[in-house]
This record gives C-alpha cells, structure tokens and sequence, in this order.
C-alpha cells in the first residue's frame, strides 16, 4: 500500500513535470491568461469605480470572478493542447493509475492559477488600495481552497470535454453552476476580511466550507476519473 | 430496471387526472392564509412541483452514477427522462416562484435561499441536456458526470446561499400549515407524484423504444 501511494504521487509529479515544461518552453497559457484576467480586472473597474472610489466591497467580486475567468480559460487551452497529436490517448494508455493522471493534470492547472492570483491581487490591490493580507492567513487558506475546489471540478471537467464537441463554450455552462459555493464563499469570506469591521468567524466558517467542498469533490472527481476517461 | 407496466401506467393516469380535477375544489374551499390571503394559495402547486423538481435531481443523480459505474444502458435512459423532468419542474417552480414573491415581497427575486438553489439546480441540470445534445458521440456518460456532480452540489448550494442571505433582511418564511389547509396541500403533492411518474414512465418508454429501434437498425445493417 505504501509503495503504491509513493508509486501514485510519483506518476502525478512526472505528469505535473511534463505540463510544467511544456508551459515554460512558450509559457503561452501563462502570459495569455495573466493578461486576461488584468484585463479582466480593468473592466470591472469601469463598472464599479464611481468617483475615484470602489463600490464598497466590490474587491472581493473582481478577484473572484476575473479567477474564474481567467481559470475557465487556462483550462480549456491546457487540454485543447492535449488533443495534439491523441496526446491525451496517450497518456491515458499509460500503465498507471489514472487517477494519479488527473492528479497530476490538477497540479499543473493549480500552480498555473496560483500565478495567475498573484497578477490579479497585484492589479486589484493597485487600482483599489485594498489591503488583502491584514488577515494573511484566512486570506490565503481562502484562495488556496478556492484555487483546489474550482480546479477539481475544472480539471474534471475539461478532461472529459476533450472527447466532447462544442467543448469550447461547454465548459464555462457545466463548470459554474456547480463552482458556485466556491465562488459565493470565496467572494463573501474575502469581503468579511477587507470590510471595515472584519468579521473573523465568519470567513472561518466559508473556509470550513470550501474546505469541505474540495474533500467531497476531490472525491468523487477521483472516483469518475476513470469511467468518465473511458471510451 | 423494469419499467412500469402499462396498466401501472393507465392507472396512474386516471388517479392522477380525478385528483387534479378535485384539487381546485379543496383549495378553493380551504381557508385563507391569515396575512398573505388569496395569493397564499399557490403555495398549493408551488410547493409540490418544487418537491417533484428535488425527486427527479435525485432520481437522475442516482441513476447517473449507477451508469458511469455499472455502464447500464436502462440507468441512463432513465437518468435523462428524469433530467428533463428536473428541467420542467424547476421552470414551472421558477414561474410561479416570482408570482409568489412578487406580491407578497414586493420583489420578483427575492434571493431567498429556497429559489436560488432551484435556480442553480435549473442551469445545472440545462447544463446536463444540453451535452448531451451538442456533446457529440458518448456526451451521455459525461453527461452523466455532470448529474452526479450536482446532485453532491446541492447541501453546499443550500448552505452557501443560506448563510451568504443571513447578511441581508430576511424575508418571511411560509407559515407552518393549520391542519386544514395542509390535507389540500398533501392531495396536491400526491397529485403531482402521479404526474411525475405518468410522466417518468412514458418518457423512459420513448428512450426504451427509440434503443430498440437502433438495435433493430443495427442487426439489419449488418446482415
């Protein structure tokens, strides 16, 4: 069982290996996805600035969703790449786990994200002033449990979309109304931490949340990884 | 997986078809509502349809899973007659959601916890048919991914919302019911599972048939 374990997180590293460096040689999806969600961020500054001053609380909605945005659309090009050549084919003939396959596809779409986060709050936190890390702790364990929940059901789903057609505009209908605790948690627990009168409890009771969302996702994606991958 | 027999079938159609003809009466006879008045009683078929709307999501959530595990056809045409069910039910509680609000409110949408998780389980289950229908070859199992998914989604849709809308006024919860307009309530609720399943059952026919037929196509193309 040990030895397996070891044999499961070896295949989702080398996995995870390969996506990185692929991604380093032209880091395409990493510029075109950074600037989009800056982009993204620049919009909604039209729509909620009023004055010189955001709407109160705004903040928290434009990190969120220029994330799910910009997610959305790293996920989509991560596996359009895979269908060169029947990478994904590929792959999934590999003798190992599949499941350590989709591990190691969720890692490389995590660590994209994360990066992504970085541009966004820069961006967010320039063009509002808004102090993100009072709270560093709660602040992030809310954006790494968002970044695991909204990347399980993503990576899931564009995995299986590769055999789909229309995958394109599918992904974005069946990805949110499934992400949305998510992004009402990520979204309500950023704002009780940047509001005027941070309200502790209760971004710990949306982390709990999300937390427990990522557990029974993480779950049952691992769970369906295999029928679903399967012709 | 049987499906119904068609004298189950029959019968349920004519049970179903008297108890729709008799609940108008029963709720026209029914007490008003002490506060709200006449405009309480679509509560009548508001409630049930949205009772009917949950039966089907876990009924298409069930089966799907059984289908993406065990791979047996009969699950998946069950799963998405009753998806499309999910679909109807949720729009009609969605329409008649708004009425309701609307009057007693003052609001179309009033964000209540109740109408947002119908809403998210409406696009969700929209989601499903439309892979299935623009997916391609196989969408059905992915579909049925999708399904699985939201049915798990539902306590985390119910207890984000919830707590998100506790920030805000509440709204006023419908009354518990006095005894006598919950014996109206009920024979409607059981009215519409009649329905439900009139409709279930003939829907899983159609899929049943149409798999036939493409067997029967296939045997013939290949001889």
């Amino acid at each position: 069982m040990a030895v397996s374990l070891v044999d499961f997180f070896r295949v989702a590293w080398l996995v995870m290996r390969k996506d990185v460096r692929i991604e380093s040689r032209s880091r395409e999806v990493l510029y075109t996805t950074s600037f989009f969600a800056a982009s993204c961020v620049l919009v909604f500054s039209f729509a909620f600035v009023r004055a010189g001053r955001p709407v109160d609380g705004a903040e928290a909605g434009i990190v969120w969703v220029a994330l799910a945005y910009a997610g959305q659309l790293a996920l989509g090009r991560a596996f359009e790449r895979e269908l060169h050549q029947d990478a994904l084919r590929g792959l999934l003939l590999a003798p190992v786990e599949r499941a350590a396959i989709f591990v190691g596809k969720l890692l490389g779409i995590m660590l994209l994200m994360v990066l992504v986060e970085a541009v966004v709050i820069f961006f967010v936190s320039l063009f509002f002033s808004t102090a993100f890390f009072e709270y560093p702790v709660l602040f992030v364990g809310l954006l790494a449990s968002g970044t695991i929940g909204f990347a399980v059901v993503g990576t899931l789903f564009a995995a299986m979309l590769t055999r789909a057609k229309s995958r394109a505009v599918l992904l974005p209908v069946l990805l949110y109304p499934v992400t949305v605790p998510v992004l009402i948690a990520g979204v309500n627990g950023t704002l009780s931490l940047i509001q005027a009168d941070p309200n502790l409890d209760l971004a710990r009771f949306w982390l709990a949340l999300v937390t427990f969302f990522d557990v029974v996702f993480l779950t049952l994606a691992l769970w369906t990884f295999e029928p679903l991958m399967t012709e | 997986m049987t499906g119904m027999s068609r004298r189950t079938q029959t019968l349920l159609i004519i049970v179903g078809a008297v108890m729709f003809a008799v609940a108008p009466l029963l709720i026209a006879l029914a007490p008003n509502e002490a506060t709200m008045g006449l405009v309480a009683k679509i509560v009548y078929f508001h409630v049930p349809v949205w009772f009917m709307m949950f039966l089907a999501v876990f009924i298409c959530g069930i089966a799907s899973g059984v289908y993406l595990f065990k791979g047996l056809p009969e699950a998946d045409r069950l799963a998405v007659s009753a998806a499309e069910l999910a679909v109807l039910f949720g729009f009609m509680g969605l329409t008649t959601g708004p009425l309701w609000a609307r009057v007693s409110w003052g609001v179309w949408w009033p964000w209540d916890v109740r109408t947002t998780l119908a809403l998210i389980l409406e696009m969700n289950f929209v989601a499903y048919l439309l892979l299935r229908k623009y997916g391609g070859p196989g969408a059905e199992k992915l579909a049925a991914g999708v399904a699985l998914f939201g049915m798990f989604n539902v306590p985390f849709v119910y207890v984000s919302v919830n707590v998100w809308r506790t920030l805000h006024p509440e709204t006023t919860v419908v009354p518990t019911l006095p005894a006598a307009m919950a014996g109206p309530f009920w024979w409607c609720v059981v009215a519409y599972l009649t329905l439900f399943l009139v409709m279930l059952g003939g829907r899983r026919r159609l899929e049943d048939q149409r798999a036939k037929l493409d067997e029967l196509r296939f045997a013939y193309e290949e001889e």
